[in-house]
């Protein structure tokens, strides 16, 4: 028997699922007639009375103060009549059969409490629509309202009675005949396997078996495929790359991230000698450096963009999870202790006629991203602390999702070493097909339901399986018992097993996993990439105590295998071998890839107006606010502009759903100053709660500049980075950082060519800064092909993220503007370096030079900055990144809720040789443009008391960093600048500025177009 | 005598050792023990002056917030529970602590028609971390004794305090329990009469949606770094610390 429950909010309470739907509706343009009401609901299956299911009602699934419920058999007639007077035809919304529902889950076992045992429960939502025709309700349900890669529409009725997932699988073995396979057929096999290897791979895997003289097995060929995946083995990048850099130059890399980016970090160490803080680089899951006596510290970001494409939702929470794991997994297993984020979105306000098909509007994919981060990150008890959102029409079919992670891993406990001998145990969530390619339920596999079922192609998250893994693991890593933990990720048990019995060999028993439901596959067994798992080489004397300690908190832990000194993969299922591979032909089989680079320069060119809207245009700012400009100067419409304009307007919506103070050691938080809601330039925060010394959590990126040039981003990516972390007090000498390289495809040369030139860039910068790179992924082919249309690549876009440290974080500073009569200095020397700025942005220019780096200016400067950090003599510091010195100083300015009097006659400012680029369409004071929005690196304005002036002059004269006096902060709240001869060129409001600020991403409130 | 703290883990909860950390800082000794220890054998309580149920995702929060852990409880906890509260024992919860408390029925008891109050859903429908300036309007909560106004961070999506009527917050406003209360501009989430935190008749009992040890140190505070220059700043602490030594000196 299937009942359903509906639950609706009680009289004058709002109807939040509803009122939510309707509000995004409208956004998305469907029709202003449109009503909507909702409910969420339960479908209980098994062999149960009213009076019981009455009784879950009451004491579990409906909250009697708040909630109202209607009860029936499903397709009773009472249920459809919404308790809140909703009309119209019904929706509902509901996980596909194996998509993970972690309220159902949750339902079914606490009803246990009350002796009430459901067979099986799942979740919905249900909506009254009216107002709108049959084609425009269909719309609705399927662009809006539900997901196709996870959940199912059904209108009016339900029209199934039952819930059953999975059948039994009866056991067979295949064997696919590649040996006897032609060039045309190794490809299709590739292709239609989903192996996804090149020709010349699928010969090498063909001349393997015909010497073993033998065919493989399906298995075989998976796990040879998931080894030489581009994920795993990162084929591209660290393989051979004859590169061509446009003037001549030509270089051959034997393994390109060898050569440049680990290249400058093992010469950074050695440069170091004992001072060197690094601890396990580019080899564990996330690289390791020390912090204090007792502690080393682990940082790690990964990817999550094509799952988050498809299901924005699902992707970004597995997102999150995934990294979470990568700092679970290194060493002996690391505690999380921090979270950033940075996205790459197209504009949420696209409309919606514009959408190409099969494609989410960027209004859903930023909610459900937010969403997703969200309730992983808050519920696995780690803060989100930092992040920055970057946008960009070519991100509309590919938006970017970077997860990062800290972790804290006591110094004795950062290496792992597996044994032979030692067990395989695998702890956390069961398998299923989550995540396997192209994996589908077929109908035929279900009792009663008819839909094709994909509970496969999508992971869902579940993060307090996750945090009971943790809560188990560390107590079981700090009573020694076990010698490896790794996490499953992509690949699944396939990766991780394979990976930790590289050097050993192994022995896995397949029927040993435990299942989420029948009917998987030895095959599926094996690569499926269900979350929540980790795997752990346990010596068999200790895995009766670490099953027990599983069992105390009821988290499911099993022995998959042995790792056994054979050297081999032996995999096993029903007592027969289905599979048996030598570890070396998987691991070191894989042919070189060979690829072709060529770079581009582009030639500096003056700065003019651009023929069509550029890409990163995010055009609301001049539609919103157009009411009311009459009487302003140009410089201040330009910084309204770019104030208002989406890569630099307020995070806040964001940042405060996301809990940024769990742990306990918040110290500087995402948002600062007097109000809470300035943007600080990086996080801070005590690791360990009886320590004074903090981290400092930051990140660098501008995809704008790799329009023109990804030498000058990348490098400009690093500094920035580094100085935002250098401006709340990092020490610039104990930073590391990561790579993060999304880009277009690199089969084509010039794209690959772009990625290299990017490379070199992260080496020079970091090797000259010595600020290592510890860890880092790549994330190629990030391009969506409309139908009947040319791809559209993702412009080349690479986060690095960095983390410092301070001794003692009492000496930090943050951004707001402190006190009326302070001095404001600005640090660095600014140049002519509007190319790819945001004032040319929200110009709409193209042209100029883009923001480049002085090396050795830049050490000079963070180092200065520190001392005179650790000397007490800031009160602020704010770094100058988009929209340069206007919008710094503006941002400074309200968040402290004090004004500023700045003068730009005494700032240094180079011009540029070439005449014809210093001009600016429509400008006259060039000059003074370039001082107010120049985006130039390794630059600060800075709050100095006066009577510390003298001290921080000295030592920034001493030092040779280029500086200079620009004004004071004063009481009355507002915004002057003027330029050199005196002529006001911003004289604004700060409340103004900060509406503008707050408003365009507020998407919680909607702002009047 | 220096009390003993049980803080109460369960899967997904996430504020337990900085939570003991408070107590510890306070003067207390601490245990965090999982909820399956109690429930195999309910005598360890014996061992503890105050139990703490901290904040986190008790259980994913799955169906609502709290709900699983106050359903485990209620129906084989509650008489435990009610012992150690009348031995003259202090129970705190502490946000999803607080949700527990609630929605097991021990802080404020069921009448014949069920649950009086509850926490649900924030009005803005999602989570929300932010600071809130708060005020004691009640002097009978021995946690909140001798503070007015305190100031602490919030971080929760289901903190809206409602109950079943006007009645039922005439009644609890008149016996003392609405013990804490946000500032009317800083009620984030919808709390009928800005309740932020509540006791039961006793004052004993006491939970809140804000996170007192999530103020305890200097650097804590939103603000530090604009009084950082001031004579008094080293040794600071925060607001919420009071909190725990209040519970620490009943025991003096």
């Amino acid at each position: 028997m299937l009942w359903e429950v509906d639950i609706f909010a009680a009289p004058g309470l709002p109807d939040i699922i509803g009122s939510e739907a309707a509000a995004d509706a409208a956004d998305l343009g469907f029709s202003s007639s449109l009503t909507l009401g909702a409910a969420h609901g339960y479908l209980i299956q098994g062999d149960l009375t009213r009076e019981q299911i009455d009784l879950l009602v009451s004491k579990l699934l409906a909250d009697s103060v708040v909630e109202r419920a209607t009860i029936g058999k499903v397709g009773d007639a009472s249920l459809d009549v919404s308790l809140t007077g909703a009309k119209g035809r019904i929706v509902y919304v509901l996980p596909k059969p194996g998509v993970t529902d972690t309220v159902a889950d949750a339902a079914r076992e606490a009803a246990s409490e009350y002796q009430v045992v459901p067979e099986a429960v799942r979740t919905f939502k249900k909506y009254w629509i009216d107002g709108v025709d049959d084609e425009e309700l269909d719309r609705l349900a399927r662009k809006l309202l539900s997901n196709d890669a996870i959940e199912q529409v059904a209108y009016d009725k339900l029209g199934f009675d039952s819930l059953q997932v999975g059948s039994q699988y009866k056991f067979e073995l295949v064997t696919v005949p590649i040996r006897a396979m032609s060039d045309d057929d190794l490809m299709t096999l590739s292709r239609e396997g989903q192996l996804y290897l090149s020709l010349v791979e699928m010969q090498t895997i063909k001349e393997h078996f015909v010497k073993l003289d033998r065919d493989p097995t399906d298995v075989e060929l998976e796990t040879v495929a998931q080894t030489w995946s581009e994920h795993c083995s990162h084929k591209t990048l660290a393989g051979i790359i004859e590169y061509d850099d446009g003037t001549g130059q030509k270089r051959r890399f034997n393994n390109m991230l060898k050569e440049t980016i680990f290249d400058s970090t093992v010469k950074i160490r050695e440069n170091l000698g004992d001072d060197d803080f690094c601890v396990s680089v580019f080899v564990d899951n996330a690289g390791v450096v020390k912090f204090d006596d007792e502690y080393n510290v682990c940082f790690k970001a990964e990817t999550h963009n094509h799952p988050s494409a498809l299901e924005p939702y699902g992707g970004a929470n597995t997102g999150v999870g995934g990294v979470i794991r990568d700092s679970m997994g290194t060493g002996l297993g690391a505690k999380p202790i921090c979270n950033t984020d940075v996205f790459c979105f197209a504009p949420p306000h696209l409309d919606p006629s514009e959408l190409p098909d099969g494609v989410l509007h960027p209004r859903l994919v930023v909610k459900g991203v937010v969403a997703g981060v969200r309730d992983y990150g808050n519920r696995m008890g780690v803060p989100t602390v930092n992040g920055a959102v970057y946008f960009d029409k070519r991100y509309l079919g590919n938006p970017l999702v970077y997860c990062g992670n800290v972790g804290l891993i006591p110094v004795d406990k950062s290496f792992k070493e597996p044994k032979a001998n030692d067990l395989v145990v695998v702890m956390g969530g069961r398998t299923g097909r989550d995540g396997i390619h192209g994996a589908t339920f077929s109908s035929a596999e279900l009792t009663s339901e008819s839909e094709t079922l994909s509970g496969g192609a999508v992971q869902i998250g579940d993060a307090i399986v996750e945090k009971m893994v943790l809560d188990v693991m560390l107590q079981a890593r700090d009573r020694g018992l076990y010698n490896a933990v790794t996490d499953c990720g992509a690949g699944g048990f396939s990766s991780a097993v394979g990976e930790m019995g590289e050097d050993i060999g192994v022995e896995v028993d397949l029927n040993a996993a435990l299942l989420k439901y029948e009917g998987l596959t030895y095959d599926e067994i094996w690569i499926s990439e269900a979350q929540e798992r980790m795997v752990f080489a346990v010596p068999k004397d200790k895995w009766a105590e670490l099953k027990a300690l599983c069992d105390s908190e009821d988290v499911e832990a099993f022995v998959l295998g042995e790792f056994k000194p054979t050297g081999r993969l032996v995999l096993k299922y029903d007592g027969q071998t289905v599979a048996d591979l030598e570890m070396k032909f998987i691991h070191k089989g894989r042919p070189r890839v060979v690829r072709q680079a060529i770079y581009e320069p582009m030639k500096a060119s003056p700065i003019t107006e651009a023929t069509e809207e550029l890409p990163a245009q995010t055009v609301v700012s001049k539609s919103v606010w157009a009411c009311c400009n009459a009487g302003k100067t140009d410089a201040e419409l330009d910084l309204e502009a770019i104030l208002s304009c989406l890569n630099v307007a307020s995070k806040h919506w964001m940042i405060r759903q996301y809990d940024h103070e769990v742990q306990g050691g918040s110290v500087l938080k995402p948002l600062v100053g007097v109000a809470d809601d300035g943007p600080g330039d990086a996080a801070v925060l005590r690791p360990r709660t009886c320590s004074r010394r903090g981290l400092v959590i930051s990140n660098g990126m501008n995809p704008n500049y790799g329009d023109y040039d990804t030498y000058h981003m990348a490098a400009s990516a690093i500094d920035e980075a580094i100085r935002n972390a250098v401006a709340v007090g990092a020490n610039p000498n104990t930073i590391s950082i990561l790579d993060n390289f999304c880009w277009g495809n690199t089969d084509r040369p010039e794209v690959l060519g772009s990625l290299v030139r990017a490379a070199l860039a992260c080496h020079d910068v970091s090797l000259a800064y010595g600020t290592p790179f510890i860890s880092g992924k790549d994330s190629l082919n990030n391009e969506f092909r409309p139908e009947g249309e040319e791809p559209i690549a993702i412009p080349p876009s690479l986060l690095i993220s960095a983390m410092g440290q301070v001794d003692d974080v009492a000496a930090c500073v943050s951004m707001d503007l402190k006190e009326a009569g302070n001095a404001l200095y600005l640090v660095g020397e600014t140049k002519n370096e509007l190319g790819g700025s945001h004032l040319s942005l929200v110009r709409n220019w193209v042209g100029g030079q883009v923001p480049t780096v002085d090396v050795e200016q830049a050490k000079r400067t963070y180092n200065a900055m520190y001392q005179a950090t650790q000397s007490g003599f800031i009160r602020s510091a704010h770094d100058l990144s988009e929209g340069g010195l206007a919008v710094a100083a503006a941002e400074s300015a309200f968040a402290g809720g004090l004004g500023a009097e700045i003068s730009l006659a005494a700032i240094p400012c180079a011009k540029s040789d070439d005449e014809a680029l210093n001009a600016l369409p429509g400008v006259d004071d060039v000059g003074s443009y370039v001082k107010l929005f120049s985006e130039s690196n390794s630059r600060f304005l800075v709050e100095v008391p006066v009577e510390k002036s003298g001290g921080f002059e000295g030592l920034l004269a001493n030092a040779n960093v280029p500086f200079a006096p620009i004004g004071k902060v004063v009481e009355t709240p507002r915004l002057k600048i003027v330029a050199a001869d005196g002529t006001a060129m911003i004289d604004a409001d700060l409340e103004d500025l900060k509406r503008r600020w707050q408003k365009p991403l507020d998407l919680g409130d909607e702002y009047a177009d | 005598m220096k009390p003993n703290v049980l803080i109460l883990r369960a899967p997904g909860t996430n504020c337990d050792l900085e939570t003991a950390y408070a107590f510890e800082q306070a003067g207390a000794t601490t245990e965090r023990i999982h909820v399956n220890r109690i429930l195999e054998n309910t005598s360890i309580l014996d061992d503890f002056q105050i139990m703490c149920f901290p904040g986190g995702f008790s259980f994913g929060d799955n169906i609502a917030a709290g709900r699983v852990m106050a359903t485990k409880i209620r129906v084989n906890l509650f008489d435990t529970i009610q012992n150690f509260r009348e031995a003259g024992k202090l129970i705190l919860g502490i946000c999803n602590g607080f949700q527990i408390l609630i929605k097991s029925g021990i802080l404020i008891p069921d009448d014949e028609q069920g649950a009086r109050v509850t926490l649900t859903r924030n009005k803005s429908g999602v989570f929300t971390d932010r600071w809130t300036h708060l005020e004691v309007k009640s002097d009978k909560c021995v946690f909140l004794k001798d503070l007015d106004k305190i100031y602490l961070p919030i971080a929760h999506a289901e903190g809206r305090f409602i109950a079943r009527n006007e009645a039922v917050l005439d009644e609890l406003e008149a016996k003392g329990c609405l013990a804490l209360r946000y500032l009317s501009e800083d009620n984030a989430n919808g709390a009928m009469r800005n309740v932020a935190g509540a006791c039961d008749e006793t004052g004993r009992v006491f939970g809140l949606m804000p996170h007192p040890e999530r103020h305890i140190d200097k650097t804590h505070h939103p603000h530090w770094t604009r009084y950082q220059n001031d004579p008094d700043f080293a040794t600071k602490v925060g607001d919420g610390l009071q909190i725990f030594k209040n519970a620490v000196e009943y025991f003096a």
